[in-house]
């Protein structure tokens, strides 16, 4: 399946824009969802082990992926 | 028990969040602002652009300031305002009003809240240096040098 990750501040700027859309196993987790990233132009601007959200929800690396759910790479917050 | 957390794009008016954490049985408010400094690292800032995973980032401050009032202590009352869009130097980035009915517990709740939110809210900043360029920062280390001015 296609999914778009959302990509913010400097993972946007180093992967060239807002969003990135991946294709996906059926059953990915968010560890596949990294590993297609990887392969875009850019990604090497990437820690190896980006944080990732679903759902608006911290995740890990095995947690599941379906079909519609909001993914997004989080780089380094800054907040304050 | 009020908590209340919210983005906003236009100055953050410390009276306004004062007034949300007033209370008749709090006998503290602690206001803690967060100000946009001309140094950083040993370079000159002119000003800060800080941007969000804005449905995300309400969550984490909702969930931060509802946690706030109710785990740390139990009864405090709290506002929480962080500014999105161009900063320019003494202007503040984010605010906190803590009301308890103690003092030592509102100082207690607002330092939590900082640093719950310094540590987990998806917003980021990229400071723009006296000689032009800008850089997005990261607070594990130095600032990512991805963006050229």
């Amino acid at each position: 399946m296609s999914v778009t990750v959302l990509l913010f501040a400097s993972y946007a700027d180093a992967l060239g824009g807002p969003s990135v859309s991946v294709d996906i196993p059926a059953e990915a987790t968010v560890a596949d969802v990294l590993a297609a990233i990887g392969q875009r132009p850019g990604a090497e601007l990437l820690p190896a082990l980006p944080l990732v959200a679903v759902n608006q929800r911290f995740a890990s690396s095995s947690t599941r992926i379906s079909s519609g759910d909001e993914i997004a790479l989080i780089p380094p917050v800054a907040g304050g | 028990m009020t908590h209340v957390a919210r983005l906003v794009r236009d100055p953050i008016d410390p009276a306004a969040l004062i007034a949300q954490v007033a209370a008749p049985a709090h006998g503290a408010i602690v206001l803690f602002l967060g100000v946009v400094r001309e140094v950083n690292d040993g370079r000159g800032v002119t000003g800060i652009e800080y941007s969000a995973y804005e449905a995300m980032a309400q969550r984490e401050l909702d969930d931060i300031a509802r946690e706030g009032a109710e785990f740390i202590s139990g009864a405090a009352d709290v506002a929480i305002v962080h500014r999105l869009g161009e900063l320019t130097l003494e202007e503040a980035s984010v605010g906190i009003a803590v009301s308890h009915a103690h003092r030592d517990d509102a100082y207690a709740v607002s330092r939590w809240i900082i640093e719950e939110l310094k540590r987990r809210v998806p917003i980021w900043k990229r400071e723009h240096y006296v000689d032009g360029t800008r850089e997005w920062v990261d607070p594990s280390g130095r600032p990512v040098q991805l963006v050229s001015p």
